[in-house]
This record gives C-alpha cells, sequence and structure tokens, in this order.
C-alpha cells in the first residue's frame, strides 16, 4: 500500500472501528446509496412557496435588503438601457466585460452603442460585468450562477460593479427547486466547476461590526429582472 | 413560639378538605400526567427543602410550605435529607453524585409529590437523578418514576394545584431574575410571574435581560470568581436598572450571589425569594441585610 | 502553550481588566445576539430545521465511512484529488507538498479555522512561502501576530484605532498622511493590497462549511469574496477540511445553510456561498487547473465511537460563543485554544488532552444558552460536564477544589452528621455576621468574599427549626 492509500484506509478503519460496523454491511451501503439517490428534501420554508409577482416582490425584497440595487425591466431593450445607466450611476466608463452567453448576446447591445464590451474572463482592470444567473430562490434573494464560457465566475467577483440578468421565469421559490433547475441541464450528481450563489455585493463587518461594501469583490450588484 | 410560625399551629386544627386537585397539563409542561388516587385530605407533598434554604434562610422553606397549604396539599419535610447532589455531580465526582441521588430517591419516593423551592434542585431530580441511576437496576425506574413528579415551587403550585392567585400584598416595584435551570432546563418561566401578579400592591418590573446568567453556576462561583463576578456586575446593572427595590428570584443560589454583590456595589435594592413575598412573609429581614441581634 | 491552568486564570483576569476588549465584548452581546434572535422571527420555520439538521448529521456521522467513500469517487470523478490526513502532521506535509510540487512561492487563504488548528502557515512560511491571509480578520490578525478570538468574527477583540495603528504598521509604503480613520477607509486599504496578492498567487488555500457526498463539491460561505478570489485564481485550489464536514446531498446542504448563517450573524443567508466541484473544465476560460481536497481527521473518528460523538454536528455558527456569559465576559483569546466558548470547551480537550485543556470545561457556569440556541442541538453543558467527570477521575483538580468537594459529599451522604454540624456551623456564622447581616471576609472564604459578601445565614438551620415546631406525631 502506497502512503496515501494506507492514510485512507487507516482513517476509515478508524471510523468503521468507532461505529462498530463492518466494511462490507450491505443495510448501511443501501441506506446511502438509496439517500443519494433520493435526495430527499427537508422542510420548505412557507416563504418559499409564494407564486407569480409574490415570489418576485420577495427576491427582490430581500436582495434589496441585502444591499443589492434590483431593477425589473419587461423588454431586453429596456435591460440594455439599464445596464448603460447603472454604469452611469456607478461613475464608471461604458465599459463591460461578459461572458459568451448566447442569452447575453442576443440583447439589442445596438440600443446601447457607446458600450464597449470585451469578453472572456475578468481582467484586474475591468470595472464593470456583465453575467447571466441560471436560476434564483427568492427565499433569500440568492441567484445561482455558474462557471463556463458562457459567465466566467471571475466576473462575479474581480469587477467594481456587476450586473446580473435573471429571466422572471427562472425565479423559483425554494433552493431545493433552484437545484433541479440546476440538475436539470448540468445532470445529476455533477456540477459545473463553481456555482455561486450570490445574494448581494461583497462586504464585511470585520471592523466594530460596521457593515462596509466592497470588501474584494463587487462594490455594488444590479439584479435585471427580465419579463 | 415565633409569630412567623404560628400558621404551623393552626394547621394542626384544621386541614384543608381539599378539591380533587387540578391538572393544567396543557398550560404548563412538568406537570403530571397521570392522577394518583386522590386522598380526601389532597395529595401528600415531600418538601425538598434544599441545602441552601436549610442552612443559610429556613424562612423560604416555611414560606413554601404555606404557599403549597395553601394551594390544598398537605406537606411533610423527610429529616433524612441534605442535598439534591448537583455540587458533586457538577465536579465530576459522579461516585457521590450517584451515591446522594440513590438517597434522595429512598428520601422521597413515598410522596404523591416532591416540591424544592429551587429551579436547579428541582432540575436535578427531574433530568439528571434518572440518568445518574440509569445504569442501576435497582433504582433506574424508581428514579424516573420520582423525576416525574418533582417540581419547583412556583410549577408546582400554579401547574399542577391550580393555584392562580396568592393572599399577599408586598408595596413597590419588583424585578424578577429568571434562573437557568428553572428557565432552560424546567422551562418556567410564567408560572412565578402569574403569582407576583395577584400580590396586592406589587408591580413587576422585567430585566432587559432576563434570559442571561448571573455568573453563580454553584461552585462555579468558587472555582472562577473573577469571572463569576464579572457576569454578575452586569446582572446587577440591569437589575438597578429596572429601577425596583427587590429583586426576586426562585433559587437562593442565585440571590445570595446577587445580594452579596449588591450589598458591595452599594445598591439600595434588597433580594428576597419570591416563596417570601408570594407567602406573604417578607418580617424577616432581606437576604444579606442587617439584622436585628437578639 | 505552557501550563494550561496558570494560562487560563491569568489570561482571563488579564482579560477582565481590558477596558477596550470588555467594550469591544459588547458587540459580540448586543449585535450577534439580537441579530440571530430577529433571524429566527422571520423564519417561522427554524426549529423545524434544527431537528432536521441534527437528524442529516446523525445519519451521515453513523456511516460516515461510505459517504466519504462516495465523495472521494465524485471529486475524481470530477477531476480532483482526495487526500487523506489522519493526523495534523500529516495534512500539514500533503499541503506542503502539494504546495511545492506547484512551485508555490506565495499562497492565498481563505478562511479556514481547520487550518488554524494544524498550524498550517507556520509551517508553509517555515518553507519559505509566503502566506497571506485574505479575509479582512484573519489578515489583521495575521499582521498582528495573533490567534482569531472568534470562530466568524476575528477580530471582534479590536477596534478600529487598533486595526488603524496595526495598518500603519504594516503598510510602511502608503503615504502617512493618508487618511485611515473610518472603517471604509481600513476595508479599501485592504481591497487594494490584497488584490495584488489574490492576483499573483500560485496556491489558493481555503477551508469547507460542507464537503458533499453527492456531487464531491466543497462549499464555503462568506461575505467578502475573497473565498472565491482565492480559490478562483491561482492555479491550484487546496481544500482543507476534517472529515465531519461532510452531508450526502445537496438538500441536506440547503437545510443547514439555512441555519447557518442566521445562527452566526443573523444574516439570512452569507453574500457569497460557493459549491466548488473539481478543477476547471475544457472551455473554461478561468478557475484552477488543480483541485485538492485534503481531509482532516485528527481526532474526529475517536469522537465518533466516545461520548463526544455529538459534538462532530457542529457546523462553526459560533452561536454558542455569542450567547456564552464566560465568553461575554473574558473573549476568545483567554481561551488559549484555537476554539473557544463552549463548542470549544468541548472540543481543546479532546485535541489536547483534559489535562492541558482542563479549565475549558470546568470555567462554566453551566447556564445552558449554548445548547438552547446551538442549531445542531448539540448537548454541550452534558460533554463539558463529562470532561470534568475524566478530570476529576484523573486528579487533576486542586487539592483545595477536591477538598472541600469530599467534606461536602461525606457530610452529604450522612445526615445525622450533616444535620448535626450544621447546627453549630450556622449559627456561629450567623453570630459573626452580626447586625450587619453579611460576611465581608471569611477565613478560608476568599473565593467568595474576594469578590462579593456572603449573607448570614439566619441562624437556626430549617430543619432544626421545623423539629421544634412541627407537629407531635407529624414526620
Amino acid at each position: 500500500m502506497s502512503a496515501p492509500e494506507e492514510a485512507r484506509a487507516t482513517v476509515l478503519n478508524r471510523i468503521r472501528a468507532a461505529l462498530g460496523v463492518a466494511s462490507l454491511d450491505r443495510a448501511r451501503r443501501t441506506a446511502v446509496a438509496r439517500r443519494l439517490e433520493r435526495h430527499p428534501c427537508g422542510t420548505i420554508p412557507s416563504r418559499a412557496t409564494r407564486r407569480g409577482e409574490e415570489r418576485v416582490a420577495l427576491l427582490t425584497d430581500m436582495l434589496t435588503k441585502q444591499g443589492a440595487d434590483v431593477s425589473r425591466v419587461p423588454t431586453q431593450k429596456e435591460a440594455v438601457g439599464a445596464i448603460a445607466s447603472y454604469l452611469g450611476t456607478c461613475n464608471l466608463p461604458p465599459r463591460l466585460r461578459m461572458g459568451a452567453d448566447p442569452v447575453l448576446a442576443a440583447l439589442p447591445w445596438r440600443e446601447a452603442w457607446d458600450i464597449e464590451r470585451s469578453f472572456g474572463r475578468a481582467e484586474p482592470g475591468d470595472k464593470a460585468s456583465l453575467s447571466r444567473a441560471l436560476v434564483a430562490a427568492a427565499e433569500t434573494g440568492t441567484l445561482f450562477l455558474a462557471s463556463g464560457r458562457d459567465n466566467p465566475t471571475t466576473l462575479s467577483f474581480l469587477p467594481e460593479a456587476h450586473t446580473i440578468l435573471i429571466a422572471a421565469s427562472d425565479i423559483v421559490g425554494s433552493y431545493e427547486e433552484a437545484w433541479d433547475r440546476v440538475r436539470a441541464i448540468y445532470g445529476r450528481g455533477t456540477l459545473p466547476r463553481t456555482v455561486n450563489l450570490i445574494s448581494g455585493p461583497s462586504r464585511t463587518a470585520d471592523i466594530e461590526q460596521t457593515i462596509v461594501r466592497g470588501a474584494h469583490g463587487p462594490r455594488r450588484l444590479l439584479v435585471l429582472i427580465l419579463g | 413560639m415565633p409569630r412567623e410560625f404560628e400558621f404551623l399551629e393552626s394547621r394542626r386544627q384544621c386541614y384543608i378538605l381539599a378539591p380533587i386537585f387540578r391538572h393544567n397539563v396543557q398550560s404548563l409542561p412538568g406537570a403530571m400526567t397521570s392522577t394518583p388516587a386522590p386522598s380526601p385530605q389532597g395529595p401528600l407533598v415531600g418538601l425538598f427543602v434544599t441545602c441552601l434554604v436549610d442552612l443559610f434562610r429556613p424562612s423560604v422553606a416555611f414560606a413554601a410550605i404555606k404557599l403549597i397549604e395553601a394551594g390544598g396539599a398537605r406537606v411533610e419535610v423527610p429529616r433524612a435529607q441534605t442535598c439534591c447532589g448537583q455540587p458533586a455531580y457538577n465536579s465530576g465526582d459522579r461516585q457521590d453524585a450517584i451515591a446522594i441521588a440513590r438517597q434522595v430517591v429512598e428520601t422521597f419516593e413515598r410522596f404523591d409529590y416532591v416540591v424544592a423551592p429551587s429551579g436547579s434542585c428541582a432540575g436535578m431530580l427531574r433530568l439528571h437523578t434518572p440518568r445518574l441511576l440509569a445504569a442501576d437496576p435497582n433504582f433506574a425506574e424508581r428514579a424516573v418514576a420520582l423525576a416525574a413528579k418533582s417540581f419547583e415551587l412556583t410549577s408546582f403550585l400554579v401547574g399542577v394545584l391550580g393555584l392562580t392567585k396568592v393572599a399577599a400584598a408586598y408595596a413597590g416595584n419588583v424585578t424578577y431574575h429568571d434562573s437557568c435551570s428553572s428557565l432552560r432546563e424546567l422551562h418556567v418561566r410564567e408560572a412565578p410571574r402569574r403569582l407576583l401578579a395577584s400580590v396586592e400592591g406589587l408591580s413587576l418590573v422585567e430585566l432587559s435581560e432576563s434570559e442571561v446568567c448571573c455568573g453563580f453556576g454553584g461552585f462555579f462561583s468558587l472555582k472562577y470568581p473573577e469571572i463569576s463576578a464579572a457576569i454578575l456586575d452586569a446582572k446587577v446593572h440591569d437589575i438597578v436598572g429596572t429601577g425596583a427595590s427587590t429583586v426576586l428570584a426562585g433559587d437562593l443560589g442565585c440571590l445570595m450571589h446577587i445580594a452579596g454583590r449588591l450589598a458591595r456595589a452599594p445598591a439600595k435594592v434588597e433580594a428576597r425569594h419570591v416563596a417570601e413575598v408570594l407567602a406573604g412573609m417578607t418580617e424577616e429581614p432581606a437576604i444579606a441585610a442587617p439584622r436585628q441581634s437578639r | 502553550m505552557g501550563n494550561g491552568r496558570q494560562d487560563f486564570k491569568t489570561n482571563a483576569a488579564r482579560a477582565l481588566a481590558d477596558i477596550a476588549l470588555q467594550k469591544a465584548l459588547q458587540n459580540v452581546k448586543r449585535g450577534f445576539v439580537v441579530k440571530r434572535e430577529a433571524a429566527r422571527a422571520k423564519l417561522p420555520e427554524f426549529d423545524t430545521l434544527r431537528e432536521e439538521a441534527r437528524a442529516i448529521k446523525d445519519h451521515t456521522l453513523s456511516h460516515l465511512d461510505l459517504y466519504l467513500d462516495a465523495y472521494e469517487r465524485k471529486v475524481a470523478e470530477s477531476g480532483g484529488s482526495v487526500h487523506y490526513a489522519p493526523t495534523a502532521a500529516d495534512a500539514r506535509a500533503i499541503v506542503l507538498r502539494l504546495c511545492q510540487e506547484a512551485g508555490a512561492k506565495l499562497v492565498t487563504k481563505g478562511k479556514s479555522m481547520v487550518s488554524e488548528e494544524i498550524g498550517l502557515n507556520a509551517h508553509l512560511q517555515a518553507a519559505k512561502i509566503e502566506v497571506v491571509e485574505t479575509d479582512l480578520g484573519e489578515y489583521i490578525v495575521q499582521l498582528r501576530g495573533e490567534r482569531p478570538s472568534h470562530i466568524i468574527a476575528p477580530v471582534i477583540h479590536l477596534n478600529k484605532e487598533m486595526i488603524e495603528a496595526d495598518f500603519r504598521r504594516a503598510h510602511q509604503r502608503l503615504p502617512r498622511e493618508r487618511r485611515l480613520d473610518r472603517a471604509q477607509d481600513i476595508v479599501g486599504e485592504a481591497r487594494i493590497l490584497l488584490r495584488e496578492k489574490f492576483l499573483s498567487a500560485d496556491v489558493g488555500i481555503t477551508g469547507a462549511n460542507l464537503l458533499i457526498a453527492e456531487t464531491g463539491s466543497s462549499v464555503i460561505v462568506t461575505n467578502e469574496g475573497n473565498g472565491d478570489l482565492t480559490s478562483t485564481l491561482p492555479r491550484m485550489h487546496i481544500v482543507v477540511a476534517s472529515i465531519e464536514k461532510i452531508v450526502p446531498t445537496l438538500e441536506d446542504a440547503a437545510t443547514i445553510l439555512r441555519l447557518l448563517a442566521r445562527s452566526a450573524t443573523g444574516q439570512e443567508i452569507t453574500t457569497y456561498t460557493t459549491f466548488a466541484t473539481g478543477p476547471r473544465r475544457e472551455g473554461d476560460p478561468d478557475g484552477p487547473t488543480a483541485y485538492h481536497v485534503v481531509l482532516l481527521d485528527n481526532g474526529r473518528s475517536e469522537m465518533l465511537g466516545n461520548e463526544f460523538a455529538d459534538m462532530l454536528r457542529c457546523i462553526r455558527c459560533g452561536a454558542c460563543l455569542n450567547h456564552c456569559p464566560v465568553y461575554g465576559a473574558i473573549g476568545g483569546h483567554a481561551y488559549g485554544s484555537i476554539y473557544p466558548g463552549p463548542m470549544g470547551a468541548v472540543l481543546t480537550p479532546q485535541l489536547q488532552g483534559i489535562d492541558r485543556a482542563r479549565d475549558l470545561p470546568n470555567a462554566s457556569s453551566f447556564c445552558g444558552r449554548c445548547e438552547a440556541v446551538c442549531p445542531m442541538d448539540i448537548p454541550l453543558p452534558d460533554m463539558m460536564r463529562t470532561w470534568r467527570e475524566r478530570d476529576f477521575a484523573r486528579g487533576n483538580p486542586p487539592l483545595s477544589e477536591r477538598l472541600l468537594l469530599k467534606v461536602w459529599a461525606y457530610a452529604a451522604r450522612r445526615s445525622r452528621l450533616y444535620h448535626a454540624l450544621a447546627r453549630v456551623v450556622m449559627p456561629f456564622l450567623a453570630r459573626r455576621a452580626g447586625a450587619r447581616g453579611r460576611l465581608s471576609q471569611m477565613p478560608f472564604g476568599k473565593a467568595w468574599t474576594g469578590t462579593r459578601d456572603l449573607p448570614a445565614p439566619q441562624g437556626r438551620t430549617f430543619q432544626s427549626l421545623y423539629a421544634r415546631a412541627r407537629p407531635k406525631g407529624r414526620p
């Protein structure tokens, strides 16, 4: 046995000895396999069962309380307008980093012709970025973003101002529903490299419990709800 | 005979014909869930005096007797009792704790109820004694049976005897400290307040942080006295901040610790056991207060 | 570490006299306690979730070997590697080797109590690797050469002026006349300086709040986003986590996450909750190319089989610290352990041995508030008592304590003797106290009278009074 294999055996054997179980116990293996297979839910908070506009309102309310700016835009054209005006509000130049996300690419960018878009991972000099969330859980105003070419992770953390687009139809109530959506896209038991659950702009309260924005991640977060 | 004990004389003359005692099983946790056969004289309560009351402040026990009898029960006080065993138990001396626990079971199991004017001792009887004796085939079940009929005083009065008011008067603002055992082990919070609300002239001002420990913790107050005193200071600050002239509690340990610090502050706040006020027996000097020499 | 007992009492005394610390500790009591209660009030399902979370952990722990196995397979499937570390030394060695294999000169770190537990930073630094803590609080204690004083809020013991002084001392190259008196100035400076480190780090090391068997993921929760910059920018990400962090599924993680932030800071959720699974995939424009998980035992497997198994349910929320009157009086450093407060009082003797760590489980009033607020329903006072039993059995308590207890117990077991002694002692004390009604000093009584008066006994004991007053023929 190699040293790593020995270490593994040591720990697992100690665990089994402490529990007083044998490795090949069929009943235990079945119990574990079953739970992983079925992934049962626990109690879902009642606030996560709101539907329709109430649900969107909950998401908005939570995000706003957590320091994000939230805007509802009925059309793609207005989405682009909101992005442009947000850059102005943040006193940032009209430059935006985004990924290869096709939904974002399909936005009518000609409506904001002066925004200079660049693509790929965020660079240290980027001040503003745009991502799209796969799904959002209204219960705590939490957006789920997946890593990859479409929405590189660094877009969510390096720039000063981050905008996340989410379709109103992609807003669900609970974390569990959100994970079901993710499973539907990526398959069961697999995830992309990162799923970031984002619920506001970066903050810290380490200095005398005073909340300060922009600790390391974005100082400002705009959540655009489309539709 | 001292004036305060005259009630014992009158008690000899008339045993209170107790109604079938009521169980407010739903309203308070801890009430007995089964009804022993009611005796025409009311249930028989074994008073668990507690070591601190026995040694330092007997008037609390006399007040407890008066209250229990006012509620329609009879009281006996077994001589063989000393302590619930908590000092040994919490110090890790399991052997002595078990020996004392056995003694407690033997001494008290014959009663219909066991009542202690102390949340920590009642907590010991209800929660910890059964655990200490769980491995002893001669005592395990008996300890569980005893636990089910053991109560802190105010929760017994309200929850088992159904007492809703007392015939006492006490002028002034009073604040109430909930002992940790009463609050967290026994879930006693409303019972003392309900009874205090019926005391004529008394107005209760709540502490801003009644859920916080006073820092006594039994031997903890001796093993780590500076930390204990620091925790106590926050409690004293809270007490003084209420503007109350009296602080009450259901545990003499907390009260002696609080009164000892109030005396040193110095603060013009009296400390008494809640039983004394509820029984209308406040002629005795308050805890740590100046006394008349005989 | 020195003689454990001497350190604790000395440290506690120093902490009690430290005015700045005492003021800072108000933030714990006022802030976290109030906020947690508010968060709990807003989630009616809170207590139900606690029961469920407990059940999840109990189930997982009783199948821990199998879940670790399932987890490991999933990590491998996603392109990552799992390394088992039976001891702290093993874990340090593994991490150092990985860093050296990556040719690391600079390592950034997300906040990880486990990495403190194993003494990771010093080990890497001894091998000439620069280690930079990126959580603001951890960065500050690193500058100060201290340990964090709270498992969630590392610098709860410091005020703004002290932190400003630390920054001026450490960041010599910045203009001296710069403004640094407001929290936002300090944070702004940290942001700029640490950004350089984030961007040039070779390896990023984080802990994990949870490990998920279903997907082979590690989860971190932060408000700052430092954990993400640590794990995403460098070419290697190393996760150091103890084995009991594992839960079966994403749904189980959801249940626990609903309790974690609310119990810790009163937030509904932390700003960032990140599920990391393996290295970058083909086509990913960012992310590490290597992902390693070091699974630490260091006493956890032993706990599974002893009276402290329930402690393995701990999710490191810090609620017990926040509600503990002892922690609130002396702060975290006085405990002299990585893990302070009630959870530290149970965990530290397991890690260090009861002889060294005996003060921690002993310095408690057993008020029970910790257990009352623990989201995982851990019977902390009971386990502290169990440690006291072990401590007592080893003869550790000082002679004076053991003697006092023995005398007390001896008498308490013999009621006639007890009452006979009491009949003599109590009137004596009452007379000594006299008309004053209290005693400000007593021989051998300094433990009490050092800080408070002893109320005088009323004189006669209850049993002796009742014997007189007892109606004839009544017991």
